[in-house]
This record gives structure tokens, sequence and C-alpha cells, in this order.
């Protein structure tokens, strides 16, 4: 039995339909990550297994109990707000004392526990300061020391480092799994970040409108999109429209205006299926002149346009009549920050099983 | 040239605020029963206050007055504040706030009627309902901006980690809006003291409060004994001020 089951949640606000018939499972000691657009239903969602808001149908149920009937001070489950909603007018340690608190555990239990935590934090000597004295990242760390004080059963987190700036956010990342793996709690995250969500997770749930694209984990996600709006959102893409000519068990030919034959993997098309050849930038080969291998589609083309990025280089090429395929290649040559030029002849190939094709 | 202007201009409205109140309080240390001409240094007035037996009648029912309609005001102001801050209601905002710009003799006339109208005999109760009825609003805008100040989420985090919804008031909303509750307790503390309109209209003959049996002495003269009562009143006032705005927003440790 999953930990938090979720079937058929739906959330309307007047005309709109924030949550649209949502059902995933989550399991026990997973990181698992609510991935989508600002408006998407995500946040909506987290409120709800929080407790702050409820469905107008459908059901949630942890550990097989009907989570509906409790409210949410009785429901074994936490949140580490986005604004971290710490108690300004409480102090680091009472801030983490507070869930102890509303236990009324005894207050010598109480001060060992705000010890520990504080220690687990690397915050001892801020147990006497006031939130509005600390920096943003020991905030976040009081926001999930008092979080998980308690050991709830699931976490929730609502873009929890979205306040931090870019450095800062990368290490706490880096905390978020440790401090996650350490104590074993189920983690639920919400963010609109696709890295961090890639980094961070066991799985990703990626919705959209309300309702869930795609669920797996990050790198079937990023390999295997199910469809455009999960190839578009994660990464970037080249997406083509193509039509299927000859489909195979494995392989398929697609059939490209302006361009011709691509060989690509077959997820299950069949002969005719008009779609999108998804493909990824980095796996698509690129040189002034390459050698042909097996299995590769091969082009030439030219230059159209580029953009450094410092670590790699994105080229836009144009091959056939009018085809515009992304490719990046990393800036690993000293000195050559780019070899290519506008207008420069190229060449380009990719593996058929780097391209997937997409329905619709 | 053009801020010393400036610096004039400021001086210039200041005395005009100010200087008549520092001539009362200069007069009510002159030894002359006239507010005339500068004789010499005394307290007799404010001995000759403190044996008026009429005019300690009417500071202590403007005490009693004060505090109790200030009391029930904030009760009641900040329960409508909250109201106004959870709910997006439509009507209740201009039921709140008319009072508010309604002129003060509408008011009065209008309680002095109701009043009438159910047999209630005017008095110290009658000033009381009616203090409390214009203080309401005052109190409710004042602790609904405090409120709309503070993050959303505070009260939630409270209930999400463990808090009935009384607790969450109690401990963490309640706390956060308190500067609020006490700035709008004083605000209706010293717009109740120094009511003249409305407290004339729902007096009666029996009950008078300090500002009446002012008016009703300056009416035959202007002893300094007026100048020493109203000494006193602004004292007060001064001093509610003072603390009011030590609690303003921005005063709470840690935003």
């Amino acid at each position: 039995m999953a930990l938090l089951e979720i079937r058929n949640i739906v959330r309307r606000f007047g005309d709109f339909t924030a949550v649209d018939g949502v059902s995933m499972d989550i399991e026990a000691g997973e990181f698992f990550t609510l991935l989508g657009p600002s408006g998407c239903g995500k946040t909506t969602l987290l409120r709800m297994i929080a407790g702050f808001d409820s469905p107008q149908s459908g059901e949630m149920l942890l550990d097989g109990k009907d989570l509906a009937s409790i409210a949410p001070e009785k429901r074994p489950i936490h949140t580490v707000f986005q604004s971290y909603a710490l108690f300004p007018h409480m102090t680091v340690a009472e801030n983490i004392a507070f869930p102890l608190r509303m236990r009324k555990l005894g207050k010598g239990e109480i001060g060992e526990r705000v010890r520990q935590s504080l220690e687990d934090v690397r915050l001892t000597d801020r147990g006497g300061r006031y939130p509005g004295e600390l920096s943003g990242g020991q905030r976040q760390r009081v926001a999930l020391a008092r979080a998980l004080v308690n050991r709830p059963r699931l976490l929730l987190l609502d873009e929890p480092l979205a306040a931090l700036d870019m450095k800062l956010r990368e290490q706490m990342q880096l905390e978020l799994i440790n401090l996650q793996k350490e104590v074993g709690i189920t983690f639920i995250y919400v963010t609109h970040d696709q890295t961090e969500a890639l980094a961070l997770s066991h799985r990703i749930a990626v919705m959209n409108g309300g309702k869930v694209e795609q669920l797996d984990e990050p790198s079937k996600i990023y390999d295997s999109p199910k469809n455009r709006f999960v190839a578009d959102f994660i990464g970037t893409c080249n997406l083509i429209d193509a039509e299927v000519s000859v489909a195979g068990e494995e392989k398929m030919v697609l059939q490209i205006r302006g361009l011709g034959e691509v060989a690509a993997r077959n997820p299950g098309a069949t002969g005719g299926a008009k779609g999108i050849l998804a493909l990824r930038p980095e796996k698509v080969r690129i040189a002034a002149q390459l050698a042909p291998e097996d299995d590769e589609n091969h082009f030439k083309g030219r230059v159209h346009d580029f953009l450094y990025m410092g670590d790699v280089t994105v080229y836009i090429v144009e091959v056939g009549d009018g085809v515009h395929v992304e490719a990046l290649l990393p800036n690993s040559a000293a000195g050559r920050p780019r070899i290519l030029a506008v207008g420069d002849p190229v060449e380009i190939a990719w593996r058929y099983d780097a391209g997937t094709f997409l329905d619709g | 040239m053009s801020k010393k202007l400036l610096a004039a201009s400021g001086i210039a409205v200041y005395a005009f605020l100010y200087l008549p109140l520092v001539v009362v309080v200069a007069y009510s240390f002159n030894n002359s029963k006239l507010n005339a001409e500068w004789v010499g240094f005394t307290w007799h007035w404010y001995q000759v206050l403190l044996s008026d037996d009429t005019m300690l009648k009417a500071a202590g029912n403007s005490l009693l007055i004060a505090l109790t309609a200030s009391l029930a005001s904030t009760v009641l102001g900040t329960m409508a504040g909250y109201a106004l801050y959870r709910y997006k209601l439509k009507l209740l905002p201009v039921l709140v706030m008319a009072p508010l710009a309604i002129p003060e003799i509408l008011v009065g006339v209008s309680l002095l009627i109701f009043f009438v109208a159910i047999n209630l005999t005017l008095g110290l109760l009658s000033i009381m309902l009616s203090h409390i009825a214009f203080c309401v609003g005052f109190v409710a805008i004042v602790v609904r901006s405090r409120l709309s100040g503070m993050d959303e989420s505070l009260p939630e985090a409270a209930r999400d980690l463990g808090a009935t919804p009384f607790q969450a008031f109690r401990l963490v909303t309640l706390p956060l809006i308190a500067p609020g509750i006490i700035a709008g307790a004083l605000l209706a503390f010293t717009l109740s003291i120094d009511d003249f309109v409305i407290t004339f209209f729902t007096a009666g003959v029996g009950a008078s409060t300090l500002p009446l049996q002012i008016y009703s002495m300056i009416k035959i003269a202007v002893t300094p004994e007026v100048n020493a009562i109203s000494t006193l009143l602004m004292l007060l006032t001064l001093f509610l001020i003072v603390v009011a705005s030590r609690l303003s927003p921005d005063s709470i440790r840690g935003r």
C-alpha cells in the first residue's frame, strides 16, 4: 500500500478547474515532485494534502485512512512554506518548539529536541535570534527544522528555494537530498523549476492545466517525454512536425517536410500517424565534417545562428529546405570558445533512438 | 533662500497649531482671574479644580465612558476588522466605515431619536452606547490594516504545525496584530474622552462629561480653571498618542 493515495481529485474555483481529476500514489520514503508552470494546479493539490483546502470530489488516503474528515492540525503532515512562514514574534528556538508545544510535550523533552534540531541544521548559536535577524538560507533551514522536528509522515515543500539566489539554491538542493536520505521522511516537493525537479526527485509528476501529463523517474521524463508539453517544458527540445511513413517493431521512418526521411525510435505509433519528432539538442552531433556511423541520421546544413552560453554553445542549424535543428556543442577546446560562424557549412548527425516520435 | 523660506513656513505652521495651546497651558498657572495679562505663577487654579465637585464628577464620567467605550469598541472593532480582512464581503465595509464619514451632528441627532424611540433614559448608558457606535469603525480600520500587513501563511503554518484554529489565533495572529489592537483602543479612548457633539445630543440632563462641563463654564466666563482642566486633558491625550505611536506597525521585532 502506498503512503499517500490520491484518487480522482477535482478542485474548481468558479469556472476555473485548478485540479482536474488527478490520481497518483506516493510511496513511503520517496522524494516526489509536482512540477509544472504557474497555475497548473500543483500548489492547490499541495494545499489540499495539507488540509488548507478541500477537493470537490475524489479522495486522499494516508496509510489507507481517508484524510477528508481530518483537520490540518491533526494530519501527520507538515509544510515548508514558500515564504517560510516563520513566526516573527518568536525566536528561532521558540519557532522550532511550536509544534512540540502543540503536542503538549514536557518542557525538558522540548528543550532537548529543539537543541538537537538546531544542531542538525547547524544553527546552534542562533536559537535566541528572531527570524528577521537571519539570512535567507538560515531562515530556510529553520523552516525545515520546524517542519521536521515532529517527525511527520509526510513533508510538503512549496517552492522552498524560490527566494534564494542561484549559488545558495544549488547548495540547498544538495542539503535537501542529504536531509531526506537521513530522516527518511517522504517529501512532496512543488516547483516550477525543471532542473531542480530533475536533480532532487525520485519521481516527478509533470502537471499542466490541472492534469498530470506524465509521472515518471527524472531520466524517463527527460529522455522519453510522453507528449509535446512534457518535451517542451523539460529542458530544451527540437520539436519538428513529422508523419510516420513506415512503422517497425522498434524503429520507424518519419517523413519530415523539407528534410525527407528520418529514422526514429517507435514508441508504438502506426503508419500514417501525424505528430512531432522530439530531439534533445545535446544528442545531436555537430562538426564541419562528420564521419557517418551506423544507425545515424546524417544531414548537411548551414549555421543559421548560435548562442554562446559559456560552458556550451547552442547552434541553430538550417538543414534541408528551411528546417531548423538545435545542436549543442561543449566548449571544451581551450582558447576556442566557438569553432563555427554563422553561414558556415556544417554537418549534423544523431542516432535514430535519440529522437522520439510523439502523437498529436 | 528657498530652504530658509521652507523652514520659516514650517515654523509658522507649528506656531499656528501650538501657540494657542501654549497660551492655554501658561495661563493655567497665572495668578489672576482673567486670561489677559501675566501676573505671577500659582497652583491656585489646580486647587480650585480639585475642590470643584461638579468638575470632578464630569471628569469621572468622562473617564468611565472613555474606558468602557474604548474597551467595548476594541473588542467589537477587532472582530469587525478581522471579518473585513478574512471575508471579501460587499456590504460589511460600507456598514463599518459609514459612521466615520457621516457628519457627527447627524449621528448625534439620529442616536437621540433612536434612544427616545426605544424609550432609553438619556444618561451615562446612552452616552456609552453612542461612543461605542462611532469608535468601532476606527478600531476596525486600524486592525484590518495591521492584518493585511501580515503574511497570510503564518496562521496556516500554525494550523499545519498542530494548532487548533483558536490556538492559531491566540498564539500567532493575536500577538502579531496586538500593536494594532492597542493603537485602536487608544484611538477610541482619545476620540471618546473629548467628544462633544454626539455627547451633547445623547447626554440628557443628569449626566455631564468634561467637554460638556467646560462648554457650560465658558458660557459664563473663561476662568483659568478651564485652562487647568484643559491642560490636564491635553497631557493625558498627549501621553496616549505617544504610547500609540510607539506601537506603530513596524515596532514589532524581526519584521
